[in-house]
């Protein structure tokens, strides 16, 4: 079917909502409260349009396409309702972008900044929040909180851990773990799909943040998770060619395993690859130690030992052991290598362990 | 996996047996909740431990650790006896039924009490719920296959599920959680002694002569030995050993008579990425590079083909580990593909399940499965309509308890695992700064009655014994672990859990028996005390 936005005769697929068939289309529509993994949430009103034929305004996240529909995206009132909903965010919150570890990749800057917002109409003086560092991953900002709720979404009903919920009335409304504990002595596992759905700069990763690097300046490349079986694919991201952090990978998120979620381990186990205790040059053993020694000086002597064991004892003296962590090309190089090189069927993994 | 992951969404009741699955495959645990609180799955929990996803469960079965076989030979000698057995499929998809049969006979729900521990009553409303709820879904892991019946316990497991009409159907199935991110791939490549690549058998003329004639080299047709059976023959009929990214020394049984055999060796390489417990044993070590540095596929539980693209340029002296072993075989005299999809085309060219698998196909989602065409669009679930073999074997097993109980000397039951947050021996996680910071090293769960009766308290220094070994590690007093049993995570080399395991092995699978064995428990010094 097809809709017009703004004009523009844009695709769509029935099920999909007029803000997907923008997004799809390239055309901005803020949203602050919606994200595919969590769903509409109806809190933020960032989203609306109007519709010719419907009366008022409409938010997009939750307005199912009709063929035929016409949108419009930038009218004065819609333009008013989200400099409102702007207005309001930035005056209840600390919003300083300059130190913000999601500056440029913060959903609210981004609609600050499309709507041309040099500065908030009003401030409500209030006293800052400290941060929450007991977590060893995660930082918390509560004066950045947009309430959302979708960290809260995520955490009850997509990763379904139980820790996040909103608590307290009206103005002093606030996301809270468990009875209001610091989030490092809460019952949080430390999965991060709370910071992987947060719009602002409310909920972000200790490990950039240390490193002072911010995420436009990294570069991610999907990998699979080297841990548990269930292969989560991760955005990892990386400069000067160095770890810095973990996102789970959400392009098709629907189709991936993982549903673009990841656990402790894929989230934050990763550094270890540059780890000072990486093995950087081949070892061979001399006089009892092992030393360092060439590529050539190495793999002669395994070539030279190999052949005289199968010599003396037979290939089948001969045993090897590959491994559930390297890759199937290489599992199968080695399979290669122990059977139609060496000729013993002598190979297994610790599948069993 | 017969089926996959996401099909947990569509069981419309779901048994969970051996497998602490929000520790251990935590992104499943939460498809899992997600299918309990969202879609209405019923939910039965089989553990010896509360674990975290009792929490969810309609009914949870606390059997005593090693007795899988009974409990799930109870359940179905309910079934049987109730009537709720899926007759059409058992008639039209199985054999063996009269014998199986017979042998259920002997479980009956008192009998199954007495040696499971659990309540009759019980055992009778999960027999119920399983059958009778629709579509059932069977997740299991280490906690059935590491014994020394772990075959047995599998093939209870595809009993139920075949009875009760459960395999070939989406959402439901049986569903080993493979433990390492490419233990299905290090399988299907034909890491195991006994097959080539997709599961072809070493014994099978055929198979042999096509790979020797694609390999351009004769073949031995006969199986080789397990890990498991190696090991003891160090320094035997094993003379050298090449080990690739594995560390025996700590995730091997009864670490002990390991290091004996590895120190026996002539020759010992291992090719790894860091200076592991194993390494430091070796005559040569290589260093390979780790998954961010490589471009290659990974298979995840659910026969997913998943290609990982390299996100970090190596650096050092170190190589890929493909290149290293081409550049073995050049001193062979035999020519290996050079790059991760030259290898691919030869695993595609030798293995059907994998021929219609191409890098391009892959570049954004993976493909499960058999896939034997480019245009096939991959398997979710297997079996669908008929097996491979024509109908499906329904076992008949006999009871047998683990290879060693607890007895007055060694009165409690020591089981070994992960935690959440480290993965086998640590030589990864460990490294990892922040996971580091929060579990820092190894405990002992026990339970507050066994903590009473000794006089020690969380965070007590403590020592486990066993009849192989005995560690020094810190108590956790929790009502995670049942009355009369400890668990002890086995990541932690400087309070190794396997110096205690009993390395008794499974008589078909020589899979290790790390969930039972029988150990004592003695206080060193109270905290500050
Ligand atoms: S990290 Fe995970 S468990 Fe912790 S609050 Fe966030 S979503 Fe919940
Ligand atoms: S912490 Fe982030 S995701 Fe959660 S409610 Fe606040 S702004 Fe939304
Ligand atoms: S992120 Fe966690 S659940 Fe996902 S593959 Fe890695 S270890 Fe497994
Ligand atoms: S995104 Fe539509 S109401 Fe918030």
């Amino acid at each position: 079917m097809h809709l017009t936005i703004d004009g523009r005769v844009v695709d769509a697929v029935a099920g999909q909502t007029v803000l997907d068939a923008a997004r799809a289309a390239g055309i901005y529509i803020p949203a602050l409260c919606y994200h595919p993994k969590t769903g509409k949430a109806g809190r933020c009103r960032a989203c609306v349009v109007e519709v010719d034929g419907l009366r008022g305004l409409k938010e997009s996240c939750a307005l199912p396409v009709k063929d035929g529909m016409v949108v419009h995206t930038a009218t004065p009132k819609v333009m008013e309702t989200r400099r409102m909903v702007v207005d309001l965010l930035l005056a209840e919150g600390h919003h300083n972008c300059i130190s913000c570890q999601a500056n440029s990749s913060c959903e609210l800057q981004d609609m600050v900044y499309h709507l041309g917002v040099e500065r908030p109409s009003f401030l409500i003086e209030s006293e800052p929040t400290p941060q929450d560092l007991s977590s060893p991953g995660i930082m918390r900002e509560a004066d950045k909180c947009i309430h959302c709720g979708r960290c809260v979404e995520a955490c009850q009903n997509g990763v379904v851990n139980e820790v996040l919920a909103f608590a307290y009335r009206g103005s002093h409304a606030r996301v809270v773990c468990d009875d209001d504990l610091p989030m490092g002595d809460s019952t949080c596992v430390q999965c991060g799909e709370c910071v992987q759905v947060c719009p602002v700069g409310a909920l972000v990763l200790r490990q950039p943040r240390e490193q002072k690097i911010r995420p436009h300046e990294t570069t991610a490349t999907r990998i699979t998770c080297p841990y548990c079986g269930v292969g989560c694919q991760i955005d990892l991201h990386t400069r000067d060619n160095r770890y810095v952090f973990a996102m789970a990978h959400e392009n098709q998120w629907e189709r991936q395993p993982n549903k673009a979620m990841l656990c402790i381990k894929g989230r934050f186990g990763l550094d270890f690859v540059d780890s000072p205790d990486r093995l950087r040059t081949p070892l061979v053993r001399r006089d009892g130690e092992l030393v360092e020694a060439s590529w050539d000086e190495a793999l002669d002597l395994v070539a030279e030992r190999l052949k005289a064991a199968k010599e003396q004892h037979g290939a089948d003296s001969i045993g090897f052991f590959t491994s559930a962590k390297v890759s199937n090309e290489e599992n199968y190089a080695l399979g290669r290598f122990a059977r139609a090189v060496i000729g013993t069927n002598n190979i297994d993994h610790c599948a069993r362990l | 996996m017969t089926n996959s992951m996401d099909e947990v969404l569509k069981a419309k009741v779901i048994l969970v047996i051996g497998s602490n699955t929000t520790w251990n495959h935590p992104v499943f645990g939460s498809l899992l909740k997600q299918a309990v609180k969202h879609h209405g799955a019923r939910l039965i929990v089989c553990d010896p431990r509360r674990i975290d996803l009792v929490d969810f469960a309609d009914i949870w079965l606390q059997q005593r650790n090693g007795s899988d076989v009974a409990l799930l030979s109870g359940l179905q000698h309910i079934i049987l006896r109730e009537g709720w057995e899926a007759a059409d499929y058992i008639r039209e998809r199985t054999e063996g039924f009269e014998e199986y049969r017979k042998a259920l006979e002997f479980y009956t729900p008192e009998k199954v009490e007495e040696l499971t521990g659990v309540k009759a009553a019980d055992l009778e409303a999960a027999a119920r719920l399983f059958a009778t709820s629709g579509v059932g879904a069977l997740y299991y892991c280490m906690g059935i296959t590491q014994h020394s019946h772990g075959v047995d316990n599998v093939k209870a497991c595809v009993n139920l599920a075949l009875i009760t009409g459960n395999i070939g159907v989406e959402g439901g199935g049986v569903n080993p959680l493979r433990g390492q991110n490419n233990v299905q791939g290090a399988c299907d490549m034909g890491g195991l002694p006994n097959v080539f690549t997709g599961y072809q058998p070493v014994t099978n003329p055929t198979a042999v002569e096509k790979f020797s004639k694609y390999w351009n080299a004769p073949l031995s047709d006969k199986v080789g030995m397990t890990l498991t059976q190696m090991i003891p023959e160090c320094g035997e009929k094993i003379h050298a050993l090449y080990i690739l990214g594995e560390n025996p020394m700590v995730s091997d049984p009864n670490l002990h008579h390991v290091e004996e055999g590895l120190r026996k060796l002539d020759f010992l390489v291992v090719q790894d990425i860091f200076v592991t417990e194993t390494a430091l044993l070796a005559d040569v070590v290589l260093p390979g590079v780790t998954f961010a540095e490589k471009l290659g596929t990974f298979s995840n539980t659910e026969r997913r083909v998943q290609l990982s693209i390299p996100a970090i340029k190596p650096w050092g002296n170190v190589r890929q580990d493909y290149e290293i072993i081409a550049d073995l075989a050049a001193r062979f005299g035999h020519a290996f593909p050079r790059t991760p999809e030259g290898l691919f085309q030869e695993i595609r060219d030798l293995t059907p399940s994998y021929a219609g698998i191409t890098y391009d196909r892959i570049r954004e989602v993976g493909i499960q499965w058999p896939c034997p065409t480019e245009e096939h669009p991959g398997t979710r679930f297997l079996h669908a309509g008929k097996f491979a073999r024509g109908l499906a074997l329904l076992t008949p097993i006999a009871y047998r308890p683990p290879a060693e109980e607890p007895d007055v000397e060694y009165d409690l039951v020591l089981s070994t695992g992960r935690i959440y947050e480290h993965f086998h021996t640590g030589s990864m996680t460990r490294r990892s700064s922040i996971l580091d910071a929060v579990v820092k090293t190894g405990h002992v769960e026990l339970h507050p009655d066994e903590a009473r009766k000794l006089g020690i308290a969380s965070g007590d220094r403590v020592i486990v014994a066993t009849r192989r070994g005995r560690i020094e590690t810190t108590a956790m007093v929790t009502e995670r672990v049942a009355r009369g049993s400890i668990f002890v995570p086995f990541h932690f080399a400087e309070a190794a859990a396997n110096t205690l395991t009993n390395d008794a092995l499974d008589p078909i699978a020589k899979i290790p028996e790390f969930k039972v064995c029988a150990a004592r428990l003695e206080r060193v010094s109270s905290q500050g005390g």
